[in-house]
């Protein structure tokens, strides 16, 4: 194919199907904890620690770090009003950090990155980025096989996992660290805001199509690396923007999933709110 | 498989939940050799709190709380994650967990076992359903094979029959009386206060302990009342109280 002769596209393949598979694989997890909300935060929340770094020219992953870091102390500080609520406290604090940010990122002195931020520069990524990337996945996947039994136990059974060896607490705490390091491993290529679909769409779909736990993660990897080509092969041959050509890329294999498997899989009647309904 | 010397010995145990005002206190009761004990007490009343205090989750604000033995936790399986994707063997091999380290697979002894744990419930030939297509009862027993390959030997059941069917729970009643003869010791949060009368021991719970001791000297209408106070209409039938508890859906 044409578009495997340029070195340039050739990057932007190799680290869009690292993050494919590697977000898939952490999406399975984060969606069977319902912790979507928290992904959605977390990304957010650090895009004002993303422009203060690029204000300042130090690495992404130290400033994704720091708004991380500032947005969860915020978002602690008020939930402790009882008033407030822990819910409410994480759309205000994300809600300003995003707004800060962007007013950061507009700011007249500030290079034009905001769109990059956002929305993530596949075809610029450049040989260190794609070692960083590949660096920070291969963190994430050693991480999420180890804890493999852990995160297990933790979801299916929080209430007896304390005798079964495993802490939920930390457990939760890890993967939403993991969650951190795979948005700032994807940042560049993906964005902000679009590394969301890739990591909750292929893990939909794999939810939807696997009978086992396994299997659903090898499949949510198999499709989140299948949406990056996809994606990418569409944008080369249409000329449209990368990223977000992965995304919608990410988002129609789900609806193959859905539109295949119509509601497979479905456990007998447990409550759940229409956002759930619509994830799982 | 046994369990000698598998006990409990709850001194004067207050516990309570961050600074509050204590959710349990002044529970002070023994339990070794086999011995079953039903934990009676309205929603609310501390049994979720006595079980936490006894697998160390919650410490003990005072009075202390001793567990001799592996400690299994059975939770009511309604609450548990049913579209979870996990088989009936997945979950029995939990109970191999806290002893496998995280570079290793399960090993083969362990995998032997939960398989065996299996078989003793009586579920064999389901090792490879997923968990949440199983019956309530069945799930039950799958969760007390877990208990089983963790070798624990005392273990707390969160109202094992609760949407439970009668052949079920039969069996359920079967495994139990395995267990007790095995020397494990089993502590049953019920709300079915007939059932209690057929265990060695009955512990009455309502934010405080109201009595221990043996079901036919525990269980009198005055007990009773203390437990479960207005949640509770009395029918006195041959001097036998029933207890009728009024659901109430606010959680």
């Amino acid at each position: 194919m044409e578009i495997l002769r340029s070195g340039l596209l050739q990057r932007a393949l190799v680290e869009v199907v690292i993050l494919g598979a590697t977000c898939g694989a952490l999406g399975v997890w984060l969606l069977h904890v319902r912790n979507t909300y928290a992904a959605e935060s977390l990304a957010h929340a650090m895009l004002p620690g993303l422009v203060l770094a690029t204000l300042a020219g130090a690495p992404l992953l130290l400033g994704a770090a720091g708004g991380v870091l500032v947005a969860a102390g915020l978002i602690a500080l008020a939930a402790r009003d009882t008033r407030v609520g822990a819910e409410v406290a994480v759309g205000v604090t994300v809600t300003t950090a995003f707004g800060l940010g962007a007013v950061l990122a507009l700011a007249p002195d500030v290079p034009a990155r905001l769109g990059e931020l956002l929305f993530g520069d596949l075809l610029g990524t450049s040989t260190t980025d794609l070692v960083a990337a590949a660096a920070l996945a291969a963190l994430v996947a050693f991480a999420l096989g180890a804890g493999h039994r852990s995160l297990a136990a933790a979801v299916f059974d929080p209430v007896a996992a304390p005798s079964l060896g495993v802490r939920p607490g930390r457990v939760e705490l890890a993967l939403l660290a993991l969650l951190a390091v795979a948005v700032v491993a994807a940042v560049q290529g993906l964005g902000n805001l679009l590394v969301l679909a890739l990591i909750v769409a292929p893990a939909s779909a794999g939810i939807r199509l696997g009978a086992s736990l396994r299997g659903q993660i090898a499949l949510a990897a198999a499709l989140g690396a299948l949406a990056g080509l996809l994606g990418l092969v569409a944008s080369a041959e249409l000329d449209v923007a990368a990223g977000a050509s992965v995304a919608l890329a990410a988002i129609g294999l789900y609806v193959l999933a859905a539109l295949l498997r119509p509601a497979a899989g479905r456990a007998p009647a447990t409550r759940r709110s229409p956002i759930e309904a619509l994830v799982s | 498989m046994s369990a000698p010397g598998a006990g409990i010995e709850v001194t004067g145990l207050s516990a309570s939940y961050g600074t509050g005002a204590p959710a349990l206190r002044d529970v002070t009761f023994t339990a070794a050799d086999g011995q079953a004990i039903a934990v009676l007490g309205p929603n609310g009343g501390g049994k979720t709190t006595l079980f936490r205090a006894l697998l160390g989750e919650l410490p003990a604000t005072t009075g202390s709380v001793t567990v001799r033995g592996a400690t299994a936790y059975a939770p009511q399986t309604e609450r548990s994650r049913l579209d979870f994707p996990v088989s009936a063997l997945d979950v029995a091999l939990m109970g191999a967990y806290a002893r496998t380290p995280w570079y290793r697979r399960i090993g083969a002894g362990d995998r032997a076992l939960a398989r065996d744990a299996l078989a003793r419930v009586g579920l064999a030939d389901r090792a490879g359903a997923r968990f949440g297509a199983l019956s309530g009862g069945q799930r039950q027993r799958v969760l007390i094979a877990r208990a089983l390959v963790q070798e624990a030997g005392v273990l707390l059941l969160d109202e094992p029959f609760a949407g439970v069917d009668r052949t079920s729970e039969e069996a359920i009643m079967r495994i139990l009386d395995e267990l007790r003869a095995d020397g494990r010791v089993l502590l049953i949060a019920t709300h079915d206060v007939e059932q209690a009368r057929g265990w060695d021991r009955v512990l009455c719970l309502a934010g405080a302990q109201i009595a221990f001791g043996p079901p036919a000297e525990t269980l009198t209408n005055a007990v009773l009342e203390a437990t479960y106070g207005e949640e509770i209409v009395m029918l006195d039938c041959g001097n036998r109280a029933v207890a009728i508890q009024h659901h109430s859906h606010a959680h």
